[in-house]
């Protein structure tokens, strides 16, 4: 029996993973997907290709603009038939293609094995980068910018991000036990290239059949290990990760990388292994669809690009008698709700819930009460119910001085709040406020 | 007995500690500056912050010492300006009428029709907050959010919620303090003199086709108002018609022609003239 660690604080939430035992359904490939140049962290791709160009699946649309970017990849093959602004899902316009798929045109086999042998280390780099890899957790930051950290900074420990701590979600579940031999060989990568001591592959206890699988994989490797954690909210976020498995603290406003501990999620793990060994592009991810609105709640492996209503369409569709609410785009806790369905699912989208008025439950904010359940839930130590108050007072350079810009913005504030005040909204607004006033002072 | 003792005792108590805080007030005496007191009291003490300095007090006493000038002041009533420039020895030209009152504009028509929406907002009612999500529930990426920052941010309760979800001024409580301008996320709020009838609602420099999109009311930029204008005032730079208030003359003919309804002529509110001597309805500056 392994003994499971965690983190001080957090919020205890309701699991709601009923897509656990949903085995993953490979969709065909669909009509049109709409692929936006900015998809990651840091700056958008340059486009390569232009309007009604012919492209197969896996061609390359747009390169990488600089060290903090990812090229982007035509994930069917088809015809170019727009190139301009369309809706991002984070509300703004910004330039991406979209592409109608062509039945005649062939999809290339992108599964080429190749033997890593001798391959260095810049190399393997390099296949991550062009692979246009991200984190796929949602957080969507270039991986091969992670995988390189500042020299000064000597990385011991690799872990693998399996906790998938978010409720409703299963992508990463599933994927761990679907793909156990690519996250083994995607840590192994990971660990070569930053040349560390071992790896570990932290996996909550509500997933013990993953654990379970990867121990038994895992046995006769001693550097790698299966680390078993307590079922708790935000129990995946980098910062309480590492402190969970390796007792290291990340200290207030450095990288977490200064602790020697670099996290990668499981579904990028995954897409590492494919895009090195295989040389296959980020072209498709694993999604959790759910919600009471929806025929067919499961797990999907879509094509990137794919508008999410062909995409639920494709599944069996929403339920007809229900009206739809609310879709929120990644988790429940820290998602974002979509003003429309005719946005692409992208890289870092790790699910999508269609909610009905059963879900959710939006109550009208009142006062705060002094009961310090916020307190006691904030995993980074803050004092949210003081902090609101200052920021509803526009006290922003107090806030600062307390700390508001460590909230990682996870919301178990906001959830276990009994006056129903939304606290993570605030400090979210709180914090672009306090980087606009940054930015013009500079 | 007891209590005679207790009254005495109490009472020689209380004979001692009068003479010693009669001293004491006496001895400890704070200085206060007479001049900056009556200064302060021709101030408006809404402590806006409008003139630059840290409230009614700093500028007081910036004043008494002879730092600034009383016209810094954008809220004073022209009867208190007057006997504040008296008090101060200093020339009490005409300035009735030659200086010009500001007052908030709010550059936005606001089509109100469930069509120019994206989604309903529920959240924190604050338009910053509305726009970081989606960059705000309407369509359109230049409207007023509708969640009363302005509103809120008003010390003398000028503003209000209308109908539209766009903030109604009333002309008789602004004072022109521009504390609501850096409280719209959209940058829509502008100062502009009071006495003007005719504006251009609307701040979008999007092409016609996206305007019409978004919006009913909206200006698309088709330069009828220019050709229209007998004074010349009105140029549309960038899809957006935009006047020079030095040169209209508030003859209201570029409102007839615009064929959204861009630009709007105010109706005369009654008694804007006499100005109110300046009374914050919610003292909101002393509450911080």
């Amino acid at each position: 029996m392994i003994k499971t660690k965690t983190f001080p604080f957090g919020e205890h939430t309701p699991g709601m993973k009923e897509t656990a035992t949903f085995p993953v359904k490979v969709l065909p490939p669909p009509e049109r997907v709409l692929l936006h140049l900015s998809q990651h962290k840091g700056a958008p791709a340059i486009a390569t290709k232009k309007m009604d160009d012919d492209v197969l699946y896996g061609d390359l649309l747009a390169e990488a603009s600089g060290h903090v970017s990812v090229p982007i990849h035509a994930s069917i093959s088809g015809k170019i038939t727009g190139f301009g602004n369309f809706l991002h899902p984070m509300g703004s316009q910004s330039s991406a293609f979209l592409i109608r798929r062509d039945p005649s045109m062939p999809e290339p086999a992108l599964e080429t094995e190749t033997d890593l042998g001798l391959t260095r280390r810049s190399e393997i780099l390099q296949k991550i980068k062009d692979a246009g890899i991200v984190g796929m957790g949602g957080a969507t930051f270039p991986t091969h910018v992670k995988l390189s950290p500042p020299e000064e900074f000597k990385i011991d420990t690799v872990i693998i991000n399996g906790s998938e701590c978010e409720p409703v979600l299963t992508a990463d579940h599933r994927s761990m036990l679907e793909y156990p031999d690519e996250l083994i060989s995607g840590l192994k990568i990971c660990v070569a290239v930053l040349k560390a001591d071992r790896g570990i592959i932290a996996i909550e206890d509500n997933k013990q059949d993953a654990a379970d699988l990867l121990t038994a994989k895992l046995e006769k490797q001693p550097s790698l290990q299966v680390q078993l954690l307590r079922t708790k909210y935000p129990q995946g976020s980098e910062k309480h990760l590492i402190l969970a498995c390796t007792g290291r603290r990340v200290k207030s406003g450095q990288l977490p990388a200064s602790t020697g501990v670099v996290v990668i999620n499981a579904s990028t793990a995954i897409a590492i292994s494919n895009a090195v060994i295989r040389s296959k592009p980020l072209t498709e991810r694993i999604v959790t669809l759910a919600g009471s609105a929806v025929k067919n709640p499961g797990n999907y492996k879509v094509r990137i690009g794919t508008i999410i209503s062909d995409f639920i369409e494709a599944t069996g569709g929403l339920k007809e008698d229900i009206t739809l609410r609310k879709v929120i785009s990644g988790g429940p806790m820290m998602g974002f709700a979509l003003p429309s369905l005719e946005l692409p699912i992208q890289k870092g989208t790790a699910g999508i819930l269609c909610w009905t008025d059963e879900e959710l439950a939006i109550k009208e904010e009142t006062h705060c009460i002094r009961c310090a359940r916020c307190v006691r839930a904030c995993p980074m130590g803050l004092d949210p119910t003081y902090l609101m108050k200052l920021l509803k007072a526009q006290q922003f350079e107090k806030a600062k001085a307390e700390k508001l810009l460590d909230c990682i913005e996870c919301g178990a504030c906001s959830y276990t709040c009994p006056a129903a005040i939304p606290l993570a909204q605030y400090f979210v607004m709180g914090k672009r406020t306090l980087m606009a006033q940054q930015k013009n002072k500079k | 007995m007891q209590i005679i003792i207790a009254v005495a005792v109490l009472s020689t108590i209380a004979f001692f500690a009068g003479i010693l805080l009669s001293y004491a007030s006496e001895k400890f005496q704070i200085e206060t500056d007479e001049k900056t007191e009556e200064i302060l009291k021709y101030l408006p003490g809404v402590n806006c912050g409008a003139c630059g300095y840290p409230g009614c007090q700093g500028f007081a006493q910036a004043l008494s010492s002879n730092e600034a000038s009383p016209d810094s002041c954008t809220v004073i009533s022209a009867k208190n300006l007057t006997k504040l420039k008296t008090f101060l020895g200093l020339e009490t030209a005409d300035n009735s009428k030659s200086q010009k009152r500001l007052g908030a504009l709010i550059k936005c028509n606001g089509s109100d029709s469930e069509e120019h929406m994206k989604f309903t907002y529920e959240g924190i009612k604050d338009c910053q907050a509305a726009v970081l999500l989606q960059n705000g529930p309407w369509k359109c990426p230049h409207r007023c959010v509708g969640m009363g920052s302005c509103v809120a941010a008003c010390p003398f309760g000028a503003l209000s919620m209308g109908e539209k979800h766009i903030p109604v001024l009333d002309e008789s409580k602004c004072v022109g303090c521009a504390a609501c301008v850096p409280a719209c996320p959209k940058n829509l709020i502008k100062m502009v003199d009071i006495d003007r009838r005719v504006h251009v609602l609307c701040n979008s420099t999007d092409t016609a086709k996206e305007v019409r999109e978004h919006c009913k009311v909206g200006c698309i930029g088709c330069k009828l108002c220019e050709k229209v204008c007998p004074t010349g005032a009105i140029t549309v730079t960038d899809n957006l018609a935009k006047i020079d208030y030095s040169k209209c003359t508030d003859c209201g003919l570029c409102a007839e022609k615009c064929p959204t309804k861009a630009i709007f002529v105010e109706p005369e509110q009654p008694n804007t003239e006499s100005v109110k001597e300046t009374q914050p309805t919610e003292n909101k500056a002393d509450k911080k």
